[in-house]
């Protein structure tokens, strides 16, 4: 019996250790987060002011700003969001309501499998050759919406069919019973029911694109850019204009990524402060997409 | 209704009660199982005859939200299993379960047997006939020892519980407790199974929980029928099945609900 | 389930009849309009469908008609065995092994770090952790894989790399350890997260068969979950070394831009990721030599992360039929 005594005294000491190693293993990723944040708040949060964010990039550091970076993100993001998320909810839709057990189904959702794991600058390479050169779209904003939308095109597909998974078959069986035809019961019954998580996959999928450089470079974004694009309104008729789809742009990772590749260290104030920008906004833009999904969740239960 | 009080006494089960959360599962028992006999509890789904099983090794434990009040106490040694100072570890050395649906290891034959004797130390040439020890006792031996080493699936479902049966043997436990071990095989293994069980009682006390209640006629010395979390009769096999002193035991028996 | 092939038939019955009402006649032609208009939504959601289709056809496609060109000038042969790489010179030299040895260093120092330390994590989670606990830290783990990569490389350059220059002497600023170390931070819930839903995928059995024998959680995670749940795990640690080989803005930004033929992680070096950013931040005639050895490189890449990618989707896929 003391035997018995010695062996699970030592088996409670072999958890125990385990159970610290443990905790101090999940420690060092946020340890580490935190050591990221407060070393980047340290570093840029006094260069962070309405001039640095109003400012174009200059030779002077103090002078130099993040203006055409951030409007030129965001115009990035309008083409992106117009492209990625209607051909990704559509496609998963397809595959999830429409798509029979055949080779062709299982063709698209190989592909769409191995794109999710494609190294983001691969895209860019194919952007470079196909959309600037082949289809002549220049390296412009639309080139650049367009590379970033095919980028997180696999995780707006797999989000939408996830939110699709979670209505009940019930509800088409019952939708269908009235009469409805197979696009009436998409319409009218699941693309509603199912907005809340297509919603939270498409925000995080943005959020994403917002920090992809990569692609942006090999297409050749510039790094230096002192104007801004011919503006998308104007009080002139006919008031909306699409040249700046076609303008040269640089992004906001882009931007950081310059400052950072200097060496002078006097810009590295301002890498920091970009770079607190974009974390701010890919946490809002995480943050945001939580709490859609719980209160989705809150809302509907099946 | 109780087994004579000559026989030595194994386990005693005094005013056993058992929560899940705030429901309790398990009101009032007591109950004694005499030391190298077959103890069958019977009763109909949701009567806490598995509750009661897994209260003897603190499976519980596992679970959040668990409560025991009462005792359970162990012969020769005096300990209350289910005591707030009792180590669950300990006791999990002292028993060994047969669940339902076999669970042989991801390993070897001879590794799952062997699993329990490395948990306590046992090594080279003792290992090795323990190991072929309990694989004798549970009949599987002479179908198994060419191929030790072959994955433990390899085997059939009833040959992956007469496995499992060896493995619990392999540690000598005080007792082996049996959560209705051939529900999920067919007649033949079945019928091998409950063979080993009979035999088994002359080495260790066993319980077994079985929804069969052929089962337990064939198998075991003494019965406990119970119903909603009680104990309704318990008295040796012959009579519960012949001339149950309680409607409801009789009732259940004969078939009026299950 | 498609429209019912009753109303068809007997919409195509009434029009066949020479004496129709009208009523009959105009909800014939509604139901095959509407019948015409499913048709047409599908074909458009089988189109978007298949853009993912056409999307690997132009990849694919761009890098074998850019490597084409590049594999008229230069052999095969000296592509994966010349040891310079040195494509923008007057005299350049075509061989990939720089860049490759490069990534897999890389590789290596971040899958030294994610590898056990997210298995570890996801041990500690699923079989430890009380459910409060991992409700809390799985998201925040996940936290780690929202930032953007070059913030990682800013941190990489300012913080990770000053760090390890005091522990190791001599260590110069750009080196493949920093690079390699942040990345392995990365990629940590890559690794915790799907090994840990593998892990709790394994049924609760299993687990009770060894506890029941009186081992211990420890004991029990090792030698009964872990194994039961191999496939799951090593899905995931596929995964994590597909992501760390297509790593760009860490390595461009912390290990160096200079192809350096070493195995040696505290030289700085290019990857072939950094490599192609580099030479897109240049001004690089359409149709050069060195333009196309980016397609090269390219191909390269996306041939290593493809056979990856492969092998854990088959392993993946035996993983959710095992339960």
């Amino acid at each position: 019996m003391s035997d018995f005594k010695r062996i699970i005294a030592k088996r409670k000491r072999q958890d125990l250790v385990f159970k610290l190693i443990g905790i101090l293993c999940t420690l060092v990723g946020i340890v580490t987060l935190g050591a990221l944040l407060v070393d980047l708040i340290a570093d840029g949060i006094g260069r962070l002011d309405l001039g640095f964010l109003t400012s174009f990039p200059s030779r002077f550091a103090e002078r130099a700003g993040i203006l055409s970076s951030w409007v030129g993100t965001l115009l990035i993001m309008i083409v992106t969001a117009f492209t990625a998320v209607p051909l990704g909810v559509a496609a998963g839709v397809y595959l999830e309501e429409y798509a029979g057990k055949n080779w062709l189904t299982n063709l698209i959702e190989i592909n769409i499998a191995n794109l999710a794991g494609v190294p983001s600058i691969i895209y860019g390479l194919m952007a470079l050759g196909l959309l600037v050169y082949k289809f002549r779209l220049g390296q412009s904003v639309l080139t650049g919406g367009l590379t970033l939308a095919f980028l997180i095109l696999p995780i707006v597909i797999v989000a939408t069919r996830e939110a699709l998974r979670t209505i009940p078959q019930g509800i088409r069986e019952s939708a269908y019973a009235l009469g409805s035809t197979k696009w009436q019961v998409v319409r009218h019954h699941l693309l509603p029911y199912s907005v809340g998580g297509t919603m939270t996959g498409i925000i995080i999928a943005l959020s994403r694109a917002i920090g992809e450089t990569a692609p942006l470079i090999t297409i050749g974004a510039l790094t230096f850019i002192a104007f801004l694009p011919p503006p998308p309104v104007q009080a002139a008729p006919p008031f909306i204009s699409f040249d700046w789809l076609w303008s040269p742009f640089s992004v906001l990772p882009i931007q950081m990524f310059n400052w950072v590749s200097r060496p002078d260290q006097e810009f590295v104030v301002n890498a920091a402060a970009a770079g607190l920008v974009l974390i701010l906004v890919t946490l809002s833009l995480n943050a945001i997409a939580i709490i859609i999904r719980y209160r989705v969740r809150k809302r509907i239960k099946w | 209704m109780q087994p004579a009080q000559t026989e030595p006494i194994k386990a005693e089960v005094a005013g056993l009660n058992f929560f899940y959360g705030r429901l309790q599962a398990l009101k009032n028992i007591n109950l004694l199982f005499p030391a190298n006999k077959v103890a069958a509890i019977i009763g109909p789904s949701g009567c806490g005859k598995s509750t009661l099983l897994r209260c003897f090794n603190r499976i519980h434990d596992l679970y959040p939200e668990t409560r025991y009040e009462g005792k359970i106490i162990l012969q020769p040694s005096g300990i209350n299993l289910i005591g707030a100072e009792t180590d669950p570890l300990e006791m999990r050395m002292r028993m060994s379960m047969v669940f339902q649906k076999p669970n042989a290891f991801p390993k070897s034959i001879f590794e799952n047997v062997a699993f329990g004797l490395r948990l306590r130390g046992v090594k080279g040439r003792e290992l090795l006939d323990q190991v072929e020890k309990s694989l004798r006792l549970a009949a599987l031996w002479d179908e198994v020892k060419d191929r030790l080493k072959q994955s433990a699936f390899t085997l059939s479902g009833g040959q992956q519980q007469r496995l499992c049966i060896a493995r619990a043997l392999a540690t000598e436990p005080e007792m082996l407790l049996f959560d209705e071990p051939t529900s999920a095989l067919d007649p033949i293994a079945t019928s091998k199974i409950e063979d080993l069980i009979f035999d088994l009682k002359s080495r260790v006390t066993v319980i077994i929980v079985t929804h069969n209640m052929q089962q337990a006629a064939r198998v075991s010395d003494f019965t406990a029928f119970m119903y909603l979390g009680e104990l309704i009769e318990v008295s040796p096999t012959r009579k519960m099945f012949e001339n149950p002193s309680n409607k409801l035991t009789e009732d259940y028996i004969t078939g009026h609900f299950g | 389930m498609k429209d019912l092939p009753m109303i068809e038939q007997s919409a195509a019955l009434a029009a066949d009849i020479s004496v129709q009402p009208p009523a009959a006649g105009a909800s014939a032609r509604a139901r095959r309009l509407s019948r015409v208009k499913e048709r047409i939504i599908e074909s458009i959601l089988l189109l978007a469908a298949l853009s993912s289709v056409a999307i690997t056809l132009g990849i694919v496609g761009i890098l074998i008609y850019e490597s084409s060109t590049f594999f008229a000038h230069v052999s095969l042969r000296a592509f994966l065995t010349d040891t310079l790489w040195t494509p923008l010179f007057a005299s350049p030299r075509f061989g990939i092994m720089p860049l490759v040895a490069g990534t897999l260093v890389t590789t290596a120092v971040a899958l030294a770090v994610a590898l056990p330390i997210g298995t570890i994590v996801a041990i500690y989670l699923s079989e430890f952790a009380p459910a409060v606990v991992r409700e809390v830290l799985k998201p925040a783990l996940e936290l780690l894989s929202a930032v953007p990569t070059v913030v990682y490389g800013y941190f990489a350059l300012q913080f990770m790399s000053p760090l390890l220059q005091k522990l190791i002497p001599g260590l110069p600023t750009f080196n493949m350890l920093s690079a390699g170390a942040v990345m392995g931070i990365m990629i940590i819930p890559y690794v915790s997260s799907l090994s840990e839903d593998a892990m709790r995928a394994v049924p609760m059995a299993l687990r009770e068969g060894a506890y029941a024998l009186g081992a211990n959680r420890i004991i029990t995670a090792l030698k009964v979950v872990y194994p039961s749940a191999l496939s799951g795990i090593v899905a995931s640690y596929i995964l994590a070394i597909s992501r760390a080989i297509g790593e760009t803005m860490i390595v461009a930004i912390a290990a160096g831009m200079q192809p350096n033929l070493t195995f040696d992680p505290r030289e700085p070096a290019a990857t072939i990721t950094a490599f192609i950013v580099q030479v897109s931040l240049g001004d690089l005639p359409h149709g050069s030599i060195g333009y196309q050895s980016i397609f090269a490189a390219g191909l390269t890449l996306f041939v290593m992360t493809l056979a990856f990618n492969i092998l854990g989707y088959v392993l993946r896929k035996r993983f959710r039929e095992a339960y």
